[in-house]
């Protein structure tokens, strides 16, 4: 098996007398698409937030490509190339596509205009912005100098997973991305992390739609009780398997139950 | 070939478009329709020494404005700035009185205005509490300071530098322009550079935008909340200056509706109250439009009180039209 990007082990998050992360294990693979599967308050969300630093564990390691790190913001884990996609994405709506994609990370002109002046080089970042947008194949907005507000909702979407596709180093988490999505966007978003896939970058994607996880996910991570319940791929398992593996129905043992890629 | 023909049109729309949403032309609209009004209605509107005074006059609300945009522009509001500018008149004033150097006192002058900026913006900042409630506070406070740092007198200014922003020579030979349109000129350039062509002016908008949104990009939001109120502080000093140099007298109970003017120039600038959109040109025009208002129509024989009646319908339009553009563009 090949080296994780990320692994977690032993992961405790504690609030008062409500644990929301049991001892979770987590391990994402280079260049695979993981789904992160579980049922409302199974601790999918606390699990995510502790590999992006939105929160910090108890107890537990997180080891970045081999290295153990600890994240104390989510501007540590940015830093270390994890990139998140917000269920609300975070976007600013007044602003254009290319000030949204280097929100926070402006691109400043080279010699004293910039580090005097502080000037921004606004050219760099409109191009940058227009290569990372025809990269990924997201042609449906007119130009970059467009307002997010004037976008879809699908559109907005894009923009944010592009912003994470061009920043994330490491990894790309996004958590339901197509919550909001009719039918025909929600299959852009998939030929998105698709494409990111593609390049490289592994993905954790948080989805409640299991058609939508058997069609994209390499794996699947099955979150239960606030511990890793299994990982099992989509070709070996059913909707309903994985739906009752979620539920405490079927337990990884059981004769019925489709290969576990992992120890529980 | 077939790129450059599909590329060219476009491009011009695009800046055509650009143009026509750019939020500050209805404001200007208005502000040439008043002017051609006023220069048609009346004989004495259109002259060159009417046209410097109202510049003259609107001077000190527009640098209040302009510190005031700031503020709107994160979705904040402050109604402190003019108390806070009296103040700073009157620190001027007296240190140069009690014999400081005029150098000295500015400085004070400027330590006292960013200082009092700065309580503004770590209560807003640190405390989380609404900026509207923080600078009513401040406002009564430093009211009342500003009274009992005078013990009710007024000072007469005879500095030569406290007093020089209202000197200046002539261009062409006609128009007057003095040093304190020189000064707001520059400072509301410096202004619309940091806005629109640095970071800063970035996250500033970025943040009254959506704060949530902003924090989550990576934006340092209280720090940057924190630096607004405390630039606009330092810009109300200025005020506190341009206001010597156009009446040389330090009045606790000068500028007494300056907080609600510069709002009103803000807002009828076509910066949105709920943060996040706007623009100091606006505010420029806002300020012009004001002044111009004022003016005209006193040159046409009209009561006073109906201007503030004009003014205060036109800032109803403004946000009124601002809510509708809100709308719009869910």
């Amino acid at each position: 098996m090949t080296a994780p990007a990320l692994q977690a082990r032993g992961l405790v998050k504690r609030y008062g007398r409500v644990t929301a992360i049991d001892g979770a294990d987590f391990d994402l693979l280079p260049g695979e698409v993981l789904a992160v599967v579980g049922d409302n308050g199974a601790g999918k969300s606390s699990l995510i937030k502790a590999l992006s630093g939105a929160l910090v564990p108890d107890e537990g390691t997180v080891l970045l490509d081999g290295v153990e790190t600890h994240f104390h913001s989510p501007l540590d884990a940015r830093h270390a190339g994890i990139e998140t996609v917000h269920q609300t994405l975070a976007l600013a709506p007044a602003m254009d596509i290319a000030t949204n994609l280097f929100l926070g990370r402006e691109i400043r002109r080279t010699g004293p205009l910039g580090s005097v002046l502080r000037l921004l080089d606004r050219g760099a970042m409109r191009q940058q912005a227009q290569e990372q947008l025809d990269a990924l194949g997201i042609e449906t907005v007119q130009h970059i100098g467009q307002l997010v507000e004037t976008l879809s909702g699908g559109q907005r979407q894009a923009v944010a997973v592009a912003r994470a596709a061009m920043f994330g180093r490491k990894m790309v988490i996004m958590d339901e991305p197509t919550a909001a999505l009719g039918v025909k966007e929600s299959g852009q978003v998939l030929d998105l992390i698709r494409r990111i896939r593609d390049r490289g970058l592994p993905v954790v994607l948080i989805s409640h739609d299991m058609p939508q996880v058997f069609e994209i996910a390499d794996r699947i991570h099955v979150h239960r009780l606030g511990r890793r319940a299994a990982v099992v791929r989509p070709a070996d398992a059913t909707m309903s398997q994985v739906v009752s593996l979620m539920t405490g129905a079927l337990r990884p043992g059981d004769p019925d139950a489709p290969p576990n890629l992992v120890d529980t | 070939m077939s790129v450059t023909e599909k590329a060219a049109p476009s491009l011009r729309n695009r800046s055509a478009e650009a143009f026509l949403h750019n939020p500050a032309l209805g404001p200007l609209a208005a502000l040439l329709v008043a002017i051609v009004v006023f220069s048609v209605t009346t004989s004495t509107f259109l002259t060159v020494d009417n046209l410097s005074l109202v510049v003259q006059q609107s001077l000190v609300v527009a640098t209040l404005a302009l510190g005031q945009t700031l503020i709107v522009l994160t979705g904040g509001i402050d109604l402190a700035n003019a108390a806070i500018m009296v103040l700073g008149t009157m620190v001027l004033a007296k240190l140069v009185i009690g014999g400081s150097s005029s150098v000295v006192a500015l400085v004070a002058g400027f330590l006292v205005c960013a200082a009092l900026g700065a309580v503004s913006g770590g209560l807003v900042t640190w405390l989380n509490l609404p900026p509207f409630i923080v600078t009513l506070g401040m406002l009564t406070v430093v009211l009342a300071a500003g009274r009992l740092y005078s013990e009710g007198n007024s000072f007469p200014v005879t500095d030569n530098l406290l007093g020089v922003l209202g000197e200046g020579g002539y261009l062409f030979g006609q128009i007057r322009v003095t040093h304190g349109m020189t000064l707001a000129v520059v400072m509301f350039a410096v202004t619309w550079y940091a806005l629109t062509r640095t970071a800063w002016g970035r996250h500033v908008y970025a943040l009254g935008n959506d704060p949530e949104a902003a924090r989550l990009t990576g934006i340092h939001v209280g720090r940057t909340r924190f630096s607004v109120y405390l630039v606009a502080g330092v810009i109300y000093a200025f005020a506190a200056w341009q206001a010597l140099g156009r009446i040389p007298n330090a009045d606790p109970n000068a500028f007494q509706t300056g907080n609600l003017d510069s709002i009103t120039a803000v807002v009828i600038g076509g910066t949105s109250l709920f943060g996040g959109r706007g623009s100091v040109l606006g505010t420029v025009v806002g300020a012009l439009i004001v002044a111009v208002l004022r003016s005209g129509l006193t040159q046409a024989g009209i009561d006073s009180l109906y201007q503030d009646v004009a003014t205060g319908v036109l800032v109803i339009a403004a946000v009124a039209f601002d809510q509708i553009v809100r709308r719009r563009s869910r």
